[in-house]
C-alpha cells in the first residue's frame, strides 16, 4: 500500500472556455471545460488542472463560474492557476471549488506572498508553478532559469534555488514546466525535473514536452517527479488516461486503477 | 432530516456541499442540505458536517470568529447526539490540539478525539510531504461509515492532501490508516462523531459511498 503516482490532464481556459482545443469523441461541446472535466473524471484522471489565461476581470468571473460548475459535477481534485495576485483571489478560487491554487508570476515577484498564502490556507493547497528554461551553454554544467509572462520575460533567477526558496516559504507542491520542451513532444526535460525534485521535500509535478507514454514513465523513474501532467496527448485522444495508467503500471509504477 | 454543512470561511465548502447533495439525490433520501453559518440552523440540525481546507490555527480562528457557532455545534453534537462528520482540517479540529503554525502550546481543538495534530514524518526520506494524491485504506476496526466499501491494498483509493494528521491516544478512536512511510491516520471516530483526514468529496466512488453511509448511520 503506497501513495500512487498521479496522472494530471491540464486544460488551458480563457473566459470560461477551453482555448487549446480538446478533441474527444462524444463531447457535446469541446470548448466547455466542464464537459472536458466530466470526461476526464469518468476516465479516471487523478486530478485536473485548469490554467486560466484570461486577462480581463469579466473573464475572471466566467472562470469562477466554470470552477463552480465543474465542482458540482466532478468529485475529483481540481487545481486552478493563472492570474493569482492577491490572497482574496485564492479564497475566491477555493470557495468556487478549487482544491489547490497555483501561483506563478506573483511568487517570482514576491516570494513572501507564498508564505502569506500558506499561513492562511495551509501549505498543502499552495502550488508554485515554475517555468524554467536552460541557460547554460553546450558543454557547461546544466543551469536553468525562471521565465515569466508565458516564457517571454527573463528573470535571471536560478530554477533550483527558487524552488527551494518557495518551499521554505510554504509551497506544498511544485508544478515544473520546461519551457524548452513545452509543445515539442520529445519528452520532459529530465535533468531539470530531477534537479528540482531531488532538491525539495515536496512533490514535483513534471510538465512540458510529453509525446508518448514512455515519457510519462521517464518523468517518474528518471525525473523523480511525484506526478505527471500532460495536455495534448490526452486532449486529442492520442492516448486515454487508462492506457497511460496501464503503461505505467506495466513499467512498475504504482498507479490508481480503481474500477 | 436536515444536514448542516458548516460555513466558516474555510475553502472547499462548495465541493463538500455538492458531494452531499449528490449522495442524497442518488440514494433518494429525504434530506435537506444547509450550507450555513447560522447557529440557530446548526443547533437544530440532525447531522453536522465540518469541512476544512487550510491551516489548523487559521480554521479555528475562522470558526471562533462567528458568534455562537462553536456552541451551536456542541449543542447539536454533544447535547443532542447528532452525528458529526469532519473532513480534513474539520477532522483535525476534533482533536485535543493542533500543532500547525503555532507555538509549543498548540491551538486547542474540540478534544473529542484525544491526541495532538502533528506533522507526518515518513520514515523514507524520499517520500514527499505534503502527502498529495490517492492512497488505499487499512481498516483498524469496523465502522458503519465504511460498510460495503472495499479497502486494503486492492480496495478503492481515497484522495489525501495534507501535511498533518491526528496522533490518536486512544486505540479505539482509530478506524483506518493509510501508509506514507509508516501509518498515517485516515479515519477517526468516537461515539456519534467520525472524521476523515482524506477528502471524501474528492474521492469519487469511495467518497460518495462513505457520505451515503454517514447519512444513514444511527449511532
Amino acid at each position: 500500500m503506497t501513495l500512487k503516482v498521479r496522472i494530471i490532464p491540464c486544460l488551458d481556459v480563457s473566459n470560461g472556455r477551453v482555448v487549446k482545443g480538446v478533441n474527444f469523441v462524444d463531447l457535446v461541446d469541446a470548448g466547455d471545460p466542464v464537459q472536458a472535466a466530466i470526461a476526464y473524471d469518468a476516465a479516471g484522471a487523478d486530478e485536473l488542472t485548469f490554467l486560466d489565461i484570461t486577462a480581463s476581470s469579466d473573464g475572471r468571473a466566467a472562470t469562477f463560474d466554470m470552477i463552480a460548475r465543474t465542482a458540482e459535477q466532478c468529485f475529483m481534485p481540481l487545481t486552478v492557476g493563472g492570474g493569482v495576485r492577491e490572497i482574496s483571489d485564492i479564497r475566491k478560487l477555493l470557495l468556487a471549488g478549487a482544491d489547490k491554487v497555483s501561483i506563478n508570476t506573483t511568487a517570482v515577484n514576491n516570494p513572501n506572498f507564498v508564505a502569506e498564502a500558506a499561513d492562511k490556507f495551509g501549505n498543502q493547497c499552495i502550488v508554485v508553478a515554475i517555468d524554467a528554461k536552460k541557460v547554460s551553454a553546450e558543454g557547461e554544467e546544466d543551469r536553468w532559469e525562471i521565465f515569466t509572462h508565458g516564457g517571454r520575460t527573463e528573470t535571471g533567477i536560478d530554477a533550483v534555488e527558487f524552488a527551494q526558496t518557495v518551499v521554505a516559504k510554504g509551497a506544498g507542491e511544485i508544478l515544473l514546466t520546461s519551457m524548452d520542451r513545452d509543445g515539442t513532444k520529445i519528452g520532459y526535460n529530465l535533468p531539470l525535473t530531477r534537479a528540482v525534485a531531488d532538491a525539495v521535500s515536496v512533490p514535483v509535478i513534471a510538465s512540458g514536452g510529453v509525446g508518448n507514454l514512455d515519457h510519462l514513465v521517464e518523468g517518474i523513474t528518471k525525473g523523480h517527479a511525484s506526478a505527471v501532467l500532460a495536455a495534448s496527448i490526452f486532449h486529442f485522444g492520442t492516448y486515454s488516461i487508462l492506457e497511460a495508467k496501464r503503461h505505467m503500471h506495466k513499467a512498475g509504477i504504482p498507479v490508481r486503477l480503481d474500477p | 432530516m436536515s444536514v448542516a454543512i458548516i460555513d466558516y470561511g474555510s475553502g472547499n465548502l462548495h465541493s463538500a456541499t455538492k458531494a452531499f447533495e449528490r449522495a442524497v439525490h442518488e440514494a433518494g433520501l429525504p434530506i435537506k442540505i444547509h450550507q450555513t453559518d447560522d447557529p440557530d440552523v446548526v443547533s437544530k440540525a440532525d447531522r453536522i458536517v465540518l469541512p476544512g481546507v487550510g491551516a489548523f490555527a487559521d480554521c479555528k480562528q475562522g470558526l471562533d470568529a462567528i458568534p455562537g457557532l462553536r456552541d451551536s455545534i456542541f449543542e447539536a453534537v454533544e447535547d443532542r447526539g447528532a452525528p458529526f462528520f469532519g473532513i480534513c482540517v474539520g477532522t483535525q479540529l476534533m482533536a485535543t490540539r493542533g500543532m500547525e503554525k503555532t507555538d509549543h502550546k498548540g491551538t486547542p481543538g474540540f478534544n473529542w478525539i484525544t491526541g495532538d495534530v502533528v506533522e507526518i514524518k515518513p520514515d523514507d526520506p524520499t517520500l514527499k510531504v505534503p502527502q498529495i494524491g490517492w492512497n488505499t485504506l487499512d481498516i483498524s476496526r469496523f465502522h458503519p461509515v465504511m460498510d460495503g466499501i472495499p479497502t486494503g491494498e486492492h480496495g478503492l483509493h481515497a484522495y489525501f492532501v495534507h501535511s498533518y494528521h491526528i496522533a490518536t491516544e486512544r486505540e479505539e478512536d482509530l478506524i483506518a490508516t493509510t501508509n506514507h512511510g509508516g501509518p498515517v491516520t485516515a479515519i477517526v471516530a468516537h461515539d456519534n462523531k467520525v472524521g476523515t483526514q482524506f477528502h471524501p468529496e474528492k474521492s469519487q466512488k469511495l467518497g460518495l459511498a462513505m457520505i451515503t453511509n454517514f447519512l444513514k448511520w444511527k449511532p
